[in-house]
């Protein structure tokens, strides 16, 4: 499913709201969870998952090619966790 | 760099403020955002969502683990895992200078 299909699949349940005011409800959701880890915040929605930053330190790292030596800089990236809810879910619906 | 936890209540927030529905109705599209996301993987379906990141379903076979406190072996039944890869856009975001 890609964005523009969930963005349909709500609009189909939902016929009571224009087709791009649900467009700008599911553009807000990842928008607001782009900038609160920007901003170095955790976002958590319990029963779905946790979003959160890792920094990570710079470090020499290699070309696996060439075999040189390259400077990797530091820098954050994005993690989520599974919640239990969903985790269960997908374990126990066959 | 602040250190705040932002939760389901701030993003219906923003929903109410930037579409201009009921702050009651603004937090029920979010769950439903959430719930169709959480529907379609359950399915067994990958979710992608562009310039965010992509969702999909692993499965796991089953191995042999150990309990660390008591050293036995045990089997790990196979298992369905959630796999969340970050598209380039968010990366870049999270390592724009502030």
């Amino acid at each position: 499913m890609t964005k523009s299909e969930l963005v349909q699949r709500l609009a189909e349940r939902n016929p009571h709201l224009y087709m791009r005011d649900v467009e700008k409800i599911v553009d807000t959701v990842f928008e607001e969870i782009t900038r609160a880890l920007a901003e170095g915040n955790r976002v958590e929605l319990r029963g779905f998952g946790a979003f959160s930053v890792k920094e990570r330190e710079a470090r020499t790292g290699r070309n696996p090619r060439t075999g040189d030596t390259v400077e990797v800089e530091a820098k954050r990236l994005p993690f989520f966790k599974t919640g239990k809810a969903l985790r269960e879910r997908l374990n126990d619906e066959e | 760099m602040s250190n705040q936890t932002i939760t389901r209540a701030d993003l219906a927030e923003a929903v109410y403020q930037e579409v201009g529905l009921s702050r009651n109705e603004s937090a029920d599209l979010v769950e439903a955002v959430l719930e169709e996301i959480s529907d379609t993987l359950v399915k067994g379906e990958n979710v992608k969502i562009s310039s965010f990141g992509s969702f999909s379903v692993r499965q796991k076979g089953e191995r042999i683990g150990r309990n660390p406190k008591t050293g036995v072996e045990v089997p790990i039944t196979p298992r369905k895992v959630l796999v969340f890869r970050a598209s380039h856009v968010l990366k870049s975001r999270i390592n724009e200078e502030e």
